[in-house]
This record gives structure tokens, C-alpha cells and sequence, in this order.
């Protein structure tokens, strides 16, 4: 192989070659390799372009806080952007490509912006497109900036097609949970176990150790080199059959409850993966610490790397990152990078010493030159007194920051320490919640292996060191950026969004001090990687360039997820028919057989129309409403939601609930009713059946059944604890299916020949059990398309026999869209139709079912409300369109004119709107101011452009006097 | 996701509940009621900072509708009392 691997050496398997491609290249890299460093391996120095000026950039880090190996994994279906090429394991046969560039990364045309910069600094977007207008360009933004700009940036690749990978859901409950293997994380996981724990410990990484993989240097642990014995307890743990111990898995959320959102990568590649659900009791978080860039004129460069990321690159790798290295630290942890660049054979051609600086670095897509000046008095840097020094390789840290992602996204504070140079952890957030090692600014390894221990009264010793151990700490130079602005030279914030120093003082000059707005104004934080190296930084430069502390600057806020998460792993299983839950019923075989044409009502599955080989649905449903209408249909209401309503008081209940009385019906009869809210307005309707004394059975609609029985709870158990009163739901205890039409009676005969069904044996509204079909059946006799009507319950099970006996006696199938049309013809309502939550039953013209004989009843009391009473309230009425074959839309304006001019009046809109095969024509019913009192009247309905001439009418459009119940 | 202690049926996660409001809003006498104090009562809530007394039904679990003590800012559940244990 050529390129830069060492011949020796590094925590990879060279005799498992694994090929891959990037941008289309064939590489090779070895078992044990991420992306990022096989990328390094062959020599691959740029990996993408930057957001705003197409920058080339390399490698900065080798870890999770890198921003610009941001890259598109597969093709087609499988792509997936925006994954970390450091945080990748490589898989054979891997494409993956850069997210940004055209035609290639190395070779980016949108690179001609970088020569443009004045317009692409802070707040460009709104500078420039948002408020000039091209002359002669109408919505120059959306036709030709937006369009452009969107060309060039992008971030990643949306796959094409349906993702072909099966993600999981897993749930896990333990009493200690640990995010992050390394020392203290191990070290927590291993006390836990002792003191009897059960305990689940995750690694993002596919090794345990941590710092211990890529550094040399710390000291020994229980007389073991770091890694052997990070190795050893990983091992320990799990074997454990109390732990659950799992790498490639990274925690991304934490909620209330301390629940732990975590994303497990498979082991055979990037795709799928599972996502666990994790409770814990307790929960530690271990996730170490991220490597700061410093602040200088051109940081970005390809070859500018964190000091971490060239020792890991040497030590873990067994990579060669340059040949010779320029050194820039801010703290005096530099002896393992040292032995690490020796043990490379890498030369240190400068160290930049604590009285020196960097000013610039030269070189087309790699590092050629890094210059170097002394500073100052005034702590600038003397360029009189620069030097130049030949360099492919700058090892730069500022220090480290904790990684508090997860303590801060579920409330928990950060505050600035001096001492230890960085923004630690301060209170808040959950009890049980803990943070551990490097995460809570305890950078030694000693430190970090006591403090994930933890001082567990009784239990085992914790992890014993011996020898040297320097802690890195963010001491050292200033962090404040360095110069730049006063150089006239771009030095970067954020190297995914391409965010400068000048753009932070812009941001600061105009007036955008707090760290929340300059972030929002300099895009900077906002990428893909999430800031993770931006973020101290940009309080920095904000802190330098209007004064203040940085601590006074604070961080700006995290939100889940802490890292990129597929949308196919956050879906899971939930997705195509296993996204929602389906009710279907009993008949729902038959209704498919019939070629029915299904609609949504809650959950459930209705037919809306059957439609025969070939038919369209408007002749479907007009001849399923000619068959109610002159023959009989059966239409499925096993949907119908149903309550057993039982209990001493049960008619004092239901009373209480319906605008209309209750108490006053018989044994054996049922009565329409409606339901208000406390506000007035209706909330459900449906059909009460006394069943005995004490029992009811009460229908609600389809959709609100779940809703109508959580609200009578409501009412029963917080406001009437007092009444004797049950509620269950019935609804799957009842099959049903609604015999309607002039033949209903007759067909009603042959199901069941021992039932009187003459007008006085068994009148309109009331219901009779009997044996129908041979099955045991209550049949109500209720209409809701003003025919003579049956609704035929059964047990469950036995709705498919009901159904097929019906259809035997020969009713004709009809769905739910002829029921609308039928009922609308009729005048009668549909709640969500005719009520949005701001109709009383007044409006509805349904006066007449209000009692006003009886005590309270929920929404009595506001309907005495003078608003509720006043004139200008929208009333229910029918509307005939003037062309009689216009079809109204639902949801038209009703206006006075045809030609409005706004603002124009709004006097209403049409709730329902159907062709009728009965009355030959269109019509509607709406809700129009005052407008039982505007029967006559030509308005207009307006709707997309279109206004239709309308003439407002009795909403009863068929049978106003009802004479067909009975026919 | 909050875990809420159901008297009935033990510790479960906020899915299986539906959140019911403010569990200290009395219902006025709908007879001596004044028009001030009926819209008071179904239109206007506080929007408190800290402790909260709230209606959860177990929806998906035994119907309960139970009053819960519950930290807006903190999200820690206190004490979980049965609405019909509560109200009378």
C-alpha cells in the first residue's frame, strides 16, 4: 500500500484489508480504521468544502468534534448524509463522498466565491436578498437567489428512494447507566457492578479506552498500560451477566425520567442500526473532553490538525500525517505528541513558543508553509520579525472543553472556570444524573478513574495509578482569537460554516452582543457538527470584540440530538404500515373483496365507496345513493364509537351530559342528543339507548369515541365523584351494520322473520333485540339518511356473518361518502363538519333538542352568554349554487359580491358540499352569518379564485317533513 | 419522558396518559355563577414557573384521572392522588 501508513504499529489489523471509495476513488484501508483515518491513510487531504465559500478542508480532527469530514455515506436508497468520517468504522465496499463540492471536492468551482468575500460575510442572507429588489425580477428570492444558493450549499445528499434498511427499537431498564468508556467510565461501570448494580455502559467508539487509544504517556493502571487495562475491564464488565456493554453506540438525547436515547450502529456497516430506550436510576455521563483549535489567520488549511488528532493519527492508526510538523499549543501537554512525531519520524520544524504566534499558512489545498512571529508588548504579533517554516503538518490544541452535550440538553448549567480554563458542568438538571472523568473537568487519568469511581461507601477500591501523569487543561495563551482582525487576515470560527473573526466583530458592531443572536447572525454553531469546536470560540472572539468576560459571553444553547441521527433510526418500525395503528372491522375482508376505496376516521379503515371494475367515484357513490334512496343499502357502523353507561344515577349522569333530557326515556326507545363542552359549543353527538333502568348504551361518533369517554371520566370522577355511575367502552363489543331505504324493512324481514316490524310494534327510534341471520342481535331502528332505518348489532366476531346475510337479503353496499351525501341531503350534521369548536347548538338550528326544563347540564351556563346569544353568530344553511352542476369547495369564503375587493367581509364558508343524484345538482351546507334570516339570499362562494353564485336556503334539501322514515 | 406513579397501576411513562390541565379550577355554581367568573373558569389559566397541580388520565391504563403534583421548570412528579379521592 502505498500513501502514509507506517510499516508498523497501531490498534489496526493489517492482515484485514478493506476496500472503499471516496468521490468514486477505489482506497484501501485496514480493519480497525474509520473512514476519516483511511482517508488520511492514502493520502486523501481534502475532504469536503466548506458551507458558504467553498473552502477546501481537511482533517481536522480525528474524533466527535470534527466539522468538516462530514460526508454522504452510500448511493441511492442506501445514502445517508451528514455522517462524521471519524466516528465511521470503516466497512468494506463503503462509498462515501464529501457533502458539498462540484464537480469534486478537489476541484470545487463554487470555490470562486471564497474571491468574493465581502458579500458572503455576517448576515449576508438578510443583507442582500431580503431587501433589495432586482429591477425587473419579481421575488428575486425565492425565483433566483434562493434556487442558486441552494445549488451551492446543500448540506448532504437526501437519498433516493425508500430507505431499504430495517432500523430497531430496543427498551432497557437498569439501575446505573454509563455514557462513554473510557477510564472513568469504566471505572463507573466496574463500582456499579460492585456494589450489586445492574448496569448498561456505551462506547461510541468500536474500542473501549478512550483517551488510552490514541495517547501515550499516562500513567499505569492497576500495573497495566491504560489500554490493557481499559481492555481488561471492558472484558470484566461484559462478561458480567448484570451489564450490558455495547460499542458503536452513541447517546444522543436525554430526557425526563432519565432516559437515555442511544443509536447502536450495526457491526457490519453505517446502515440501519437500532436505537435504545434506556431508564436508569442512575446515569453517568463519561463522555470525555474535545480538543480546541486555536485562533489564527489561515487555521482552516488542509494539514492543520488538533495535536490529539496527529498523536491518535501515529499511535491508533499507524498513520503518517506529514513529514514535517509545525507545534501550537496553548498549554504545556505537548511531551506525548512530541514522542509521538519522533516516533513517526515526523520532523518538529518550529514549536510555537508561549511569547510567539502564528500569522498565516500557506499552500494550495495542503499545507506548503506556516509563518511564525514573536509577539509584541502589546501582545500583537511583530511582523517585522516573521519567519516562514516549511510545513505539511500543524499540531494545534487550545486545550479541552468537557463534553456537557448531555448534561446541558436536559437542563443542566454550565458556568466558565478560570482555573481549569474551560466551561464546566454547574448544577441542574436531573437527581441521579452525574457527569464523570474528563467530562467534569477532571482531566489526569487518575483524576478521571477516581471521580468515575465515584466514593461508594463499602465498596471496592477503585483504580490504582502509578507514575507520571500530565493533565491537559485549557491554561496557557490567551484563547481569544489572535490578531486576525488587525491582520486583515480569515481566521476561522466555525470551519463548517465558514465563519471568521471579522464576521464575529461585524456581528458585535452591529449591535449583536448576546452569544444566542451572534451565533443566529454568523450562522456560527449551526452546522452539521453542531459546533462542537465553534462554539468557544465564537464566545471568545465575541468576548474580545466587545470587551467582556468570557465567561459574561456564556455558550449558546444544545438541543437533541447531540449527533446526527438517521430519520430511519428515530422511526424504527414505525413507517409504512406499521406507522400508525389500524383499526379495521369485522367486515374489513369483505369490504376489500368489494373493491372498496378506504378513508381515514380516527384510526379506523372505512369504505368510502365499492367501486366496480372500472368506476370512477362520483357514479360509485351517486349509485350507492340512488340504492338507499329507492332500494336499501347496508352500509358497516361497526365503527360507531359505543359506551355501557350503568349505574343508579346513570340517567341522572347522562342528563347531565346532553343538552336534552335523559331520565324521560322509556325502556326499549333511544333519542338523539348532543354533547357541549363547558364553553357552549357542541363537542360529539350520537344516539342514547335505555336499555333498563339503570343501563344505557350511547353511541358517539367515529372519530371521537376515545375523546367522548376520557371527557364523561372527567366529569364522573373529578366534578360528580358522588353520582353511582359506570362508563366502559363497547365500541369492539358491537358489530354493526345499517340497513337504510324503502326496502330496509323488507329486507329486515328475511334476516329476521319473527320480528313485528310494523310502525307500532317497533317504531322510529327505539330498539328490539332480536335473532337475526341466526345470530343474537340488538337492532335500532335509527336513521341517518332519512330513510327508513335499521342498525343491526351483533357480537363482534360475527359482523362478517352479518354483513354477508344483509347483503344475501339483497341491500346494496354503500360507504361512507354516499352516507354524507345522504345525510347532507337530510340537513343533518357531522360534528367537524358543521362544528369546529365554536358552534353552539343554536347556530345548528338544534333549539329544539336544548331542555329547558331540567337542571344543569355541561355548556348550559354559557349558552346564556350574551355573545352566544347576540345577532352576527354564523347559523347553519343550505346552499344551492345558481349552476346547478357546480360542486362547491369545502371550505369557501361565503361573501356579498363577486368581485371582492379586500379586506373583504367574510360571512361564512361552506362546512359540506356534494353532488346529489336525488335532487339532480350541487349543493352545500355552511355556517353563515345570521343566516336563517337570509334564506332567499344570493351570495357568493369564493374559493381559489372562483366565486360561485349561491342562493342561501333550508338546510333540510330532501323529505323536509320526514315522511320517508316510515315508508 | 416524564415516568408518573399511578396509585393503580404503578410507574408508568407519560404515552399512556392524556394531560387534563389545571386540576385546582373549580367549577362556579352555574346558577349564582357571574359571567366573569364563568369565563374565568373556562378560559383563563396561569402558566406557573415551578409547582403545578395538574389532571392526568391513565388513559391507557385503568382510566384513572389523577391530580399530580408536577415541577414545570424541574419536571419532577411529587405526589399522585386519585381525582375522585381528591375532589370529594
Amino acid at each position: 500500500m502505498t500513501g502514509s501508513r507506517l510499516p508498523a504499529g497501531g490498534l489496526i489489523d493489517r492482515t484485514k484489508p478493506i476496500s472503499f471509495t471516496f468521490e468514486g476513488r477505489a482506497l484501501t484501508g485496514y480493519a480497525g480504521d474509520s473512514v476519516a483515518s483511511a482517508l488520511l491513510a492514502n493520502d486523501v487531504r481534502i475532504v469536503g468544502r466548506s458551507f458558504k465559500r467553498h473552502r477546501p478542508r481537511g482533517l481536522l480532527s480525528l474524533g466527535m468534534e470534527e466539522p468538516n469530514a462530514i460526508l454522504n455515506v452510500g448511493t441511492g436508497a442506501h445514502a445517508a448524509p451528514n455522517r462524521f468520517a471519524t466516528e465511521l468504522p470503516l466497512a468494506q465496499g463503503l462509498a462515501v463522498s464529501p457533502t458539498r463540492g462540484w464537480p469534486s471536492s478537489r476541484f470545487d468551482l463554487g470555490g470562486v466565491l471564497d474571491l468574493w468575500p465581502t458579500p458572503l460575510a455576517a448576515g449576508f442572507y438578510y443583507k442582500t436578498f431580503i431587501g433589495p429588489r432586482l429591477p425587473g425580477v419579481r421575488d428575486a428570492w425565492n425565483r433566483l437567489w434562493e434556487p442558486l444558493l441552494r445549488s451551492l450549499a446543500g448540506q448532504g445528499r437526501a437519498p433516493e428512494g425508500v430507505d431499504p434498511d430495517a432500523y430497531d427499537h430496543a427498551h432497557i431498564e437498569v439501575d446505573v447507566a454509563v455514557v462513554g468508556a473510557g477510564l472513568a467510565g469504566l471505572a463507573a461501570a466496574e463500582a456499579a457492578l460492585g456494589r450489586g448494580a445492574r448496569v448498561a455502559l456505551f462506547e461510541r467508539d468500536i474500542r473501549p479506552g478512550g483517551r488510552a487509544l490514541g495517547r501515550d504517556g499516562d500513567p499505569r493502571i492497576d500495573d497495566a498500560a491504560p489500554l490493557a487495562w481499559a481492555e481488561g475491564a471492558w472484558a470484566r464488565i461484559a462478561d458480567n451477566p448484570r451489564a450490558t456493554a455495547k460499542l458503536r453506540t452513541t447517546a444522543f438525547g436525554l430526557y425526563d425520567g432519565r432516559q437515555l436515547a442511544v443509536y447502536e450502529l450495526p457491526v457490519d456497516g453505517p446502515y440501519a442500526g437500532r436505537i435504545w430506550h434506556v431508564r436508569a436510576k442512575e446515569i453517568v455521563i463519561a463522555a470525555g473532553a474535545l480538543e480546541r483549535p486555536m485562533t489564527f489567520p489561515g487555521n482552516d488549511r488542509p494539514g492543520v490538525m488538533l495535536a490529539s488528532a496527529v498523536e491518535a493519527a501515529i499511535r491508533r492508526y499507524g498513520v503518517r500525517p506529514g513529514g514535517q510538523a509545525v507545534v501550537f499549543l496553548n498549554h504545556g501537554d505537548g511531551a506525548g505528541l512530541r514522542q509521538a512525531l519522533n516516533a513517526a519520524d515526523i520532523e518538529i520544524v518550529a514549536e510555537v513558543g508561549p511569547d510567539e504566534t502564528v500569522t498565516g499558512t500557506q499552500g494550495f489545498g495542503r499545507l506548503q508553509s506556516v509563518d511564525i512571529a514573536p509577539l509584541g508588548p502589546d501582545g500583537l504579533p511583530r511582523m517585522d520579525a516573521r519567519r516562514r517554516v516549511p510545513a505539511d503538518l500543524l499540531a494545534t490544541s487550545g486545550g479541552w472543553s468537557p463534553a456537557l452535550a448531555l448534561h446541558l440538553i436536559q437542563g443542566g448549567r454550565q458556568a466558565w472556570s478560570e482555573a481549569d480554563g474551560c466551561f464546566i458542568a454547574a448544577g441542574g438538571g436531573q437527581d441521579g444524573v452525574r457527569l464523570a472523568g474528563a467530562a467534569n473537568a477532571r482531566f489526569s487519568a487518575a483524576a478521571a478513574l477516581a471521580d468515575g469511581h465515584g466514593s461508594t461507601a463499602g465498596g471496592a477500591p477503585g483504580p490504582k495509578t502509578t507514575g507520571g501523569d500530565a493533565a491537559p487543561s485549557g491554561q496557557g495563551l490567551p484563547l481569544a482569537p489572535i490578531a486576525a482582525e488587525r491582520l486583515k487576515r480569515q481566521a476561522f470560527i466555525d470551519f463548517q460554516h465558514d465563519v471568521t473573526v471579522a464576521d464575529i466583530g461585524l456581528a458585535a458592531r452591529e449591535g449583536f452582543h448576546a452569544i444566542e443572536h451572534a451565533k443566529r447572525y454568523t450562522t456560527a454553531g449551526m452546522g452539521t457538527d453542531q459546533g462542537r469546536t465553534a462554539q468557544l470560540a465564537t464566545a471568545a472572539a465575541l468576548a474580545a470584540a466587545t470587551g467582556r468576560e468570557i465567561g459574561d459571553i456564556g455558550l449558546s444553547g444544545l438541543r437533541p440530538p447531540v449527533t446526527p441521527v438517521p430519520f430511519g433510526a428515530l422511526g424504527g418500525w414505525r413507517r409504512g404500515a406499521l406507522f400508525a395503528p389500524v383499526r379495521q372491522t369485522p367486515m374489513h375482508r369483505r369490504h376489500e373483496a368489494l373493491g372498496a376505496v378506504f378513508e381515514d376516521v380516527g384510526d379506523w379503515k372505512r369504505a368510502r365507496y365499492y367501486a366496480a371494475p372500472g368506476e370512477a367515484m362520483a357514479p360509485a357513490v351517486a349509485r350507492e345513493c340512488r340504492a338507499v334512496r329507492t332500494a336499501v343499502g347496508a352500509l358497516d357502523v361497526s365503527t360507531l364509537g359505543k359506551i355501557a353507561v350503568a349505574g343508579p344515577d346513570a340517567a341522572a349522569f347522562l342528563n347531565r351530559v346532553y343538552t336534552n333530557r335523559m331520565d324521560t326515556l322509556a325502556v326499549g326507545a333511544c333519542r338523539y342528543g348532543v354533547m357541549l363542552k363547558d364553553d357552549g359549543m357542541v363537542f360529539d353527538d350520537g344516539v342514547v339507548a335505555r336499555l333498563g333502568p339503570n343501563r344505557f348504551h350511547v353511541t358517539t361518533t367515529s372519530g371521537g369515541a376515545a375523546a367522548v369517554l376520557n371527557w364523561l371520566e372527567d366529569w364522573r370522577q373529578t366534578e360528580w365523584p358522588d353520582l353511582k355511575v359506570w362508563l366502559a367502552s363497547v365500541t369492539e363489543q358491537w358489530a354493526g351494520v345499517a340497513v337504510a331505504g324503502p326496502n330496509a324493512a323488507r329486507t329486515l324481514a328475511a334476516l329476521a322473520p319473527e320480528l313485528d316490524l310494523s310502525d307500532t310494534a317497533f317504531p322510529h327510534l327505539t330498539w328490539r333485540d332480536a335473532t337475526a341471520a341466526g345470530l343474537s342481535a340488538r337492532i335500532f331502528r335509527v336513521s341517518f339518511s332519512g330513510e327508513r332505518g335499521y342498525e343491526i348489532n351483533v357480537p363482534w366476531r360475527h359482523g362478517e356473518a352479518l354483513w354477508d346475510a344483509v347483503l344475501a337479503a339483497g341491500a346494496i353496499p354503500y360507504g361512507t361518502e354516499a352516507m354524507h351525501v345522504l345525510r347532507a341531503e337530510k340537513g343533518f350534521i357531522v360534528v367537524g363538519h358543521e362544528t369546529d369548536g365554536t358552534v353552539t347548538p343554536v347556530d345548528l338550528g338544534l333549539s329544539w333538542l336544548i331542555s329547558a326544563k331540567k337542571g344543569d347540564f355541561i355548556g348550559k351556563r354559557a349558552l346564556a352568554r350574551p355573545a352566544l346569544t347576540a345577532p352576527g353568530r354564523k347559523q347553519l344553511v343550505g346552499l344551492e349554487p345558481e349552476d346547478a352542476s357546480v360542486v362547491l369547495d369545502e371550505g369557501a369564503q361565503i361573501i356579498a359580491t363577486a368581485t371582492p375587493r379586500p379586506p373583504e367581509p367574510m360571512l361564512g364558508h361552506v362546512a359540506s358540499s356534494y353532488w346529489s343524484s336525488a335532487l339532480n345538482r350541487g349543493f352545500a351546507l355552511a355556517l353563515v352569518k345570521d343566516g336563517r334570516a337570509r334564506h332567499g339570499e344570493r351570495l357568493f362562494a369564493w374559493s381559489l379564485g372562483v366565486a360561485h353564485a349561491v342562493r342561501v336556503r333550508d338546510p333540510v334539501f330532501y323529505d323536509p317533513k320526514g315522511a320517508r322514515l316510515h315508508a | 419522558m416524564l415516568l408518573i406513579p399511578c396509585p393503580h397501576c404503578g410507574v408508568r411513562p407519560e404515552t399512556e396518559f392524556v394531560y387534563g390541565g389545571d386540576a385546582t379550577v373549580r367549577r362556579p355554581d352555574p346558577k349564582t355563577a357571574s359571567l366573569d367568573a364563568w369565563a374565568a373558569y373556562i378560559y383563563e389559566r396561569d402558566n406557573p414557573k415551578g409547582p403545578h397541580t395538574e389532571l392526568w388520565l391513565h388513559a391507557s391504563g385503568c382510566h384513572s384521572w389523577l391530580v399530580v403534583e408536577r415541577d414545570t421548570v424541574t419536571h419532577a412528579i411529587g405526589q399522585v392522588r386519585q381525582a375522585r379521592d381528591a375532589a370529594s
